[in-house]
């Protein structure tokens, strides 16, 4: 059977021969043009005048636009039409397009761009969450989730059995090797067809068609693949997809766009970065009694996705713990900064970095392992979250006793802490950390939890594959391939896999939110089914039996009592004139949510995992070396056992990643100073554990999904969460007091340094 | 000028083309073969990776900065000539089975530096790959596919190329020796000389700057190499870092451990020596290990020749005492005995610019400080030597109190700036623990993080 094995990516064979085709390399069109924007380099302004005629003399220019010459409408957005693709009379962050050249190369389009004298009136700029409270800089007002009588509880507890403080969460670029790009080539009458690297082509499609003043039908997006995505593509493309578009339809020429790798660190968003405050009380055994949490997202200066991140960020707020009376406060912050996107787990891992710190922090309170008190708090079956949803299917209390086993955590941590008793001196200190995952699966805005599929079996029995989602790297296609080949009981490399069409498959949903392989691997297998069940009533008759008795195994058609193979069904049911062309659908059952009273059932399910960092700090400079993590993650049963634990794998070290070395700066004019992996740094080569156990976790899913499988792209992500209190607790090491070293993120080797010299009593 | 080399195999003659255009824009954009990417256009992220030999010497390379007269007469390999035939290279089938792509999209870059790992017999893999990023996967299943094809056998174009080169006798292009470069760079004084084009490469490919007159300089013979004589080490200006590495190692094992660290496998076979000193730099890392070795530079400007302390030669951010017309023709490094560590502070330990770099050359007779040289790069305008603390070193007991007494005059000598890697606070912090860690690993054998193991 092919679901459940672990089948190669399905372009790894292209991949590594470097014939797999992305946006950039889709030979182009005769007469191609090539598009760059002019930006802001200024946060916040008035346009005073614009002089583009050194640009417009450039070698190479053909054209260069401005708001004005937009033939439509000028927006981007992915919600409330307030980003407009190249600037009207402000600007609101450094990097903001204001003009668009077309010209004959990338470069002539990159060099002509930067002779544009734009003109600014300068007004102040609100860049940081302090900037934002002081001046009630805000997208909404606070949302709420609330749950018991937290701060009558909280009055109940003294010093001793409280916890409270605030800190700093850093944003994280995406980072996805291939840059945006788009290309648009126009059709008759004006119809557009374009090649987006975009999780999100429909949201393409409707973008470019309201920018074109066209219905949705004129406009055609496919992507076949993208070079990494992250939630980075989900929004970020629309603006290089619109202004090819408008460039073609302008100009009558194809036109296309990539940002080089610095443009698009500048002007594209990314995750948020939160600032959080919280007060808790526990008994004596570290139970969670009572919270009250503040979330302060920075989201930047357009609104994009930031109204379900920030949601999100508050749905994982408990993490793996109940709380039996908790208030959750999210501030939503509007800067003259990039505007924060969508960033795997979106908002999910700014919610639960915080009950984590207040574990670790409660623990050092009361002296106790860390985990003891994590293991206390866990959620069992039964209990309800913050916003009321019934937790029925967790499996985090096995699932984390057995990694503790197979980490050999309890002797570990024991031989660390006796080591920071007996040297206090010693220059390394060890630090080791087991945190868990519980990640909600399902898309908040309940609507977009709906999938489409269309299979065609040809004549000779080949099948060819549509869905709406995307592939990024996540194995989707190859999953989704899978889940076909073993409806209709074919070998996999009979299954052709397709770019992703709007024409093909309409209204889809972005890939996004973990939801790909749930949401289109149902839809195909309903379109499968379909399709078998056309076949079986066409050829049961035939032999005698009854539709309901008809397999489809081995590349045959079992008859009961006879066979015939498959490609020969196909043929006859073709000659038969039976429709060998379905479309699927899904919609995921039982959720509802009201976002605004905080109450119902966001997910359909919980996706679980835990992991165990052991790093080592030098107190010297504050360098650090991660040295083992095991993980262990529940995908249900999975689709793909190998996809899967490159999911896990990669999600865990992109998340330590997010929390150590991964700094985002501005300087105080808002400019963003890190805009190039020479100054942005993801993990290398050398960065992933020496020691890297990774295992799935026995399972199925509860509900009914796909073959019961679970979603995997997001919640590994947040296993990385286990090195940053890895390293506060390597840090603990060195306190001469006993101070908590509340630490901020990323624990940069900076940050961590100021900490052992804070702790040490020590001048910075 | 005509430019000659092999492509997979083929003989490829480019004629008229700007000598600053990348190999990367010329595969992707006149020959449409797409399979080497563009990540990031600066050589940091290795999408772009290429091999690149020269008879039996194979380098992996970032194409992305890479001009094309720097191939001349060289062979090159891209991820569409690995596999032979209908045939994956074993790196190839490596990846494949092991699942080390995902979005595939850093892959031909993985494939390329691996493959050239694999043709040198290198497996060192962590530091074959520094250079190149994947986002995706966290590297363990592509280091597991390294690993598995250690022993696989070689592919037979290795030896081709490097047959059908030597047979192709293809001219060495002008200027060949030093006597050439000065006689040219006398009578074209405000020519961009270009040594690897690791720095020169993102003046072109980011600030976009046209350069007008160009003379490459990494293929002069008498440039590139290393004599070693009773009274030292001579380096031609010309020297790549990865040959600087290997000839360090013996003698000073911190300076090779540092270059290491220094960039990437593919910034340091090509990015040279002399470069790294000549541009003037306040935080490249060859200039402070070679101050503090007491290093002196040649610099020749015709047929006269100077030489000068290295540490004079910087005068003040972006100024040196180098006159029109006058280039860097070799370094020397006298002969001593090993006293140097070489601390690099980064956010990321490999392929990251130093915040700090802390180079420490002391050397003790009967107990107290007899000589001293300590240099810091990341500190100031310019590498600089961090003269009062050795001031306050210098004839004292080497013992903790010396180093406690001689901390505060750090703040004499350096007043960092803050910047995106690191705060002037971390910077002056880190600086002073730095002769604490060398004190520390002197006399008490101080363990090192990267040497940590769970």
């Amino acid at each position: 059977m092919s679901v459940a094995n672990s089948t190669p990516h399905d372009a790894a064979l292209l991949h590594v021969t470097g014939k797999a085709r992305y946006v950039d390399d889709v030979p182009m069109p005769a007469n191609t043009l090539h598009l760059a924007f002019g930006m802001s380099d200024v946060a916040h302004g008035s346009i005073t005048s614009i002089n583009l005629d050194a640009v417009k003399a450039a070698e190479g220019v053909v054209k260069v636009l401005l708001a004005d010459d937009l033939p439509a409408e000028n927006d981007v957005s992915p919600s409330a039409h307030d980003e407009p693709l190249l600037a009207t009379g402000s600007v609101h962050y450094i990097g903001q397009p204001i003009f668009c050249v077309v010209a004959t190369s990338h470069l002539a389009a990159r060099k002509a761009a930067r002779l544009g004298k734009v003109e600014i009136a300068v007004k102040p700029a609100i860049l940081t969450i302090d900037d934002a409270l002081a001046a009630d800089s805000k997208f909404e007002d606070p949302i709420t989730f609330l749950k018991g009588t937290p701060e009558d509880v909280l009055t109940k507890f003294g010093p001793n059995q409280t916890v409270t403080d605030s800190f700093e969460l850093g944003g994280q670029e995406h980072f996805y090797l291939e840059g945006q790009a788009a290309l648009a080539m126009p059709q008759d009458n004006g119809d557009m067809v374009v090649q987006s690297s975009t999780q999100h082509p429909s949201e393409i499609q409707h973008k470019v068609a309201n920018a074109l003043g066209k219905p949705f039908h004129s406009v055609r997006v496919e992507i076949r693949r993208m070079g990494g995505g992250f939630g980075g593509k989900e929004s970020q493309g629309n603006a290089l997809a619109v202004a090819c578009a408008v460039a073609a339809q302008l100009t009558g020429c194809p036109c296309k766009m990539r940002y080089d790798r610095d443009d698009d660190m500048i002007i594209t968003g990314k995750r948020h970065d939160f600032r959080l405050e919280y007060t808790v009380a526990f008994d004596k055994d570290g139970k969670i009694q009572a919270m009250v949490m503040h979330q302060y997202a920075r989201c930047g200066w357009a609104l994009d996705l930031s109204m379900p991140v920030a949601d999100r960020a508050m749905l994982h707020a408990d993490n793996a713990y109940h709380l039996p009376h908790a208030r959750i406060i999210s501030h939503r912050l509007k800067t003259n900064t990039q505007s924060a996107t969508a960033y795997r787990g979106f908002g999910g891992p700014q919610g639960m970095v915080p009950i984590e710190r207040v574990m670790d922090h409660i623990a050092h309170k009361l002296g106790f392992d860390p985990l003891d008190v994590r293991r206390v708090n866990f959620y069992e079956n039964g209990q309800t979250t913050p916003y009321h949803m019934t937790i029925e299917d967790s499996v985090i209390t096995p699932l984390v006793a057995q990694l503790r086993k197979t980490s050999d955590y309890d002797a570990r941590y024991s031989a660390i802490q006796k080591d920071h008793a007996d040297n206090p001196d010693s220059i390394l200190k060890h630090g080791i950390a087991l945190t868990p995952v519980k990640f909600g699966i399902s898309f908040t805005l309940t609507h977009l939890n709906q999938a489409g599929a269309l299979v065609h079996i040809y004549a000779d029995g080949s099948v060819q594959l549509n869905h709406g989602g995307t592939e990024m790297g996540q194995g989707l296609f190859t999953k989704v391939a899978q889940v076909a080949a073993t409806t209709l009981g074919i070998p996999l490399d009979q299954v052709k896999i397709t770019a992703t069409d709007t024409g093909k498959v309409p209204n889809t949903s972005a890939t996004a939110a973990s939801s790909g392989a749930d949401l289109n691997g149902m839809a195909v297998k309903n379109a499968c089914d379909t399709l078998k069940i056309r076949i079986a009533e066409f050829l049961a008759p035939k032999y005698d039996c009854k539709a309901s008795d008809v397999r489809f195994e081995d590349s045959k058609v079992i008859l009961v009592n006879d066979a015939i193979s498959f490609n020969d069904a196909a043929s006859l049911a073709y000659q038969n004139r039976i429709s060998l062309s379905a479309t699927g659908f899904y919609a995921t059952p039982k959720i509802q949510w009201d976002r605004l009273k905080g109450r119902g059932r966001p997910f359909f399910y919980f996706a679980y995992g835990a992991a165990v960092t052991e790093v080592v700090i030098d107190t010297l400079s504050g360098e650090y070396r991660i040295l083992r993590t095991d993980l262990l993650h529940d995908a249900g049963k999975s689709l793909n056992p190998a996809l899967d634990i490159g999911q896990i794998e990669g999600g865990y070290v992109q998340g330590a990643g997010w929390l150590t070395t991964e700094e985002l700066v501005w300087d105080d004019k808002g400019s963003l100073r890190s805009h190039a992996p020479s100054t942005y740094k993801i993990p290398a080569c050398s960065d992933r554990p020496q020691v890297f156990n990774v295992a799935l976790f026995e399972n199925e899913n509860v509900e009914d999904t796909i073959y019961k499988s679970k979603a995997v792209g997001e919640p590994p992500f947040m296993l990385g969460i286990s090195a940053w209190v890895a390293l506060s607790h390597a840090i603990s090491g060195c306190s001469a007091t006993g101070e908590y070293p509340a630490i901020n993120a990323p624990a940069t080797p900076e940050e961590v340094l100021k900490t052992v010299t804070r702790l040490k009593g020590e001048s910075w | 000028m005509s430019i000659e080399f092999l492509l997979n195999g083929e003989i490829t003659t480019i004629t008229g083309a700007s000598p600053t255009r990348t190999l990367l824009d010329y595969l992707r954009e006149t020959r449409g073969m797409t399979g080497t990417k563009e990540g990031c256009n600066e050589g940091d992220c290795g999408a772009c990776t290429v091999m690149v030999s020269d008879g039996a010497d194979h380098r992996a390379m970032n194409a992305c900065i890479l001009f094309l007269p720097q191939l001349h007469g060289k062979s090159v390999r891209t991820v569409e000539g690995v596999a032979t035939g209908d045939t994956p290279h074993p790196v190839q089938a490596a990846m494949i089975d092991k699942h080390g792509s995902q979005c595939g999209f850093c892959t031909p870059g993985f494939i390329m530096s691996m493959t050239t790992a694999h043709a040198n017999g290198a497996i060192d893999h962590d530091d074959q790959l520094a250079g190149n990023l994947c986002r995706c996967t966290g590297y363990a299943p592509i280091i597991r596919a390294a690993g598995a094809v250690e022993k696989a056998a070689k592919s037979d174009w290795l030896g081709e190329d490097a047959k059908a080169l030597e047979q192709l006798k293809i001219k060495a292009i002008h200027p060949q020796n030093s006597d050439d470069l000065a006689t040219w760079y006398t009578a074209n004084p405000n020519a961009t000389l270009i040594g690897g084009a690791t720095d020169v490469g993102l003046w072109v490919t980011k600030k976009l700057v046209a350069l007008d007159k160009v003379c490459f300089i990494s293929q002069i013979e008498d440039m590139r190499r290393i004599e070693t004589t009773k009274e030292g080490l001579r380096i031609g200006a010309s020297v790549t870092l990865t040959a600087l590495r290997q000839a360090i190692a013996p003698l000073y094992p911190d300076f090779a451990e540092m270059l290491r660290r220094f960039a990437s496998t593919q910034i340091r076979n090509v990015a040279t020596i002399g470069g790294n000193i000549a541009n003037g730099s306040p935080i490249g890392d060859g200039p402070p290990a070679l101050i503090a070795l007491g290093a002196t530079l040649t610099l020749r400007k015709g047929n006269k020749r100077r030489e000068i302390l290295l540490q004079d030669f910087f005068i003040d951010y972006g100024k040196q005492d180098i006159a029109t017309g006058e280039f860097v023709e070799s370094i020397f490094i006298p002969t001593q005995d090993d006293r140097l560590k070489c601390y690099k502070l980064t956010k990321r330990f490999d392929q990251d610019i130093s915040a700090v770099l802390g180079c420490y050359n002391i050397h003790i007779t009967n107990g107290q400080v007899a000589c001293c040289a300590i240099a810091y790069g990341g500190m100031a305008a310019t590498p600089k030597r961090a003269s009062h603390v050795e001031k306050t070193l210098m004839g004292k007991p080497w013992t903790k109190e010396t180093i406690a007494a001689a901390l505060p005059a750090f703040a004499q000598d350096f007043t960092p700036m803050s910047d995106m890697r690191a705060s002037r606070e971390y910077r002056l912090k880190a600086a002073q623990n730095m002769l604490q860690r060398y004190f520390l690993e002197d006399t008490e054998n101080a363990p090192r993080v990267l040497k940590a193991t769970a």
